[in-house]
């Protein structure tokens, strides 16, 4: 039954696009971390959507290949107050960028939004299905 | 029995095919942000026509046999939409939105005509 199978389709963007919002939510959160685990400014991640076949013809699903890190240079600041400034008082700071990370947020929960909505036209389709002869 | 298959068979048949498209479009606007995804589509008249039994290579060799009518869907083929994005994605969310709404409708109008097809058959049955 094909229907069953939107189910899945729009549950593996509903995980894909859920991971998005979640390293969109680190991103801004670390936005101003300039130490991290290995004593370097935090650095900017983005997830890399891949097509999954799930199993028909028909259905592709959208799985997290990777998490990669952006190699876009730190930027720097000047603050010489700051623990972390250098001899010239300059400060690195973490190569994310807000106002994109904001963007990136809407659109991963507009695309969420959207995989809802397809769940449910699909589940008043089988509804309507179960309904055949009654 | 045979006339009460025929009877249901191309309502069943079109069920199929456009539960099928709905599957595919999900498919579609679940990569709408998946790099170098291609939109893909189906031709509906010709994956309903191969969804009648056209296309089983079967063939009745004796009077008794029953006709078979599970034909395969034809498979699902590339669209010729243009890329649009710097991504190499050539989904386009209004128009897969569109078909999705367009396809649902469908489905539930043929589900109403096999309900009607239903309650006909049972007032000549019941009288």
């Amino acid at each position: 039954m094909s229907l069953f199978n939107v189910f899945n389709v729009a549950g593996s963007a509903m995980a894909a696009q859920s991971q998005r919002l979640n390293v969109v939510a680190s991103n801004i959160a670390n936005a101003e971390s300039t130490d991290g685990p290995d004593g370097k400014p935090y650095r900017a991640q983005q997830v890399e959507f891949m097509a999954a076949s799930m199993g028909s013809k028909s259905s592709t699903g959208v799985k997290v290949n990777q998490v990669i890190e952006d190699t876009s240079p730190a930027k720097k600041i000047y603050n010489p107050s700051h623990p972390k400034a250098d001899e010239k008082g300059y400060v690195e700071m973490p190569n994310v960028n807000v106002v994109d990370e904001m963007v990136n947020m809407l659109s991963a929960s507009r695309s969420y939004q959207t995989n809802v909505d397809i769940m449910n036209a699909a589940k008043s389709m089988l509804t309507k299905t179960l309904s055949i002869g009654q | 029995m045979t006339r009460l298959d025929d009877a249901f068979r191309f309502q069943e048949a079109a069920l199929r095919v456009r539960s099928q498209r709905q599957e595919l479009i999900a498919s579609n606007i679940a990569n709408a942000d998946t790099p170098n995804y291609k939109a893909k589509s189906m031709d509906f008249a010709s994956a309903l026509r191969d969804a009648l039994g056209s296309g089983t290579g079967l063939t009745k060799t004796a009077g008794g046999h029953l006709s078979v009518n599970s034909g395969r869907i034809s498979s699902p083929e590339n669209s010729a939409q243009p890329t649009t994005g710097r991504d190499g994605n050539s989904v386009n969310l209004d128009r897969e939105r569109g078909a999705f709404i367009d396809n649902a409708l469908l489905y539930e109008a043929s589900v109403n005509m096999v309900n009607g097809q239903v309650k006909s058959l049972l007032s000549v049955i019941q009288g």
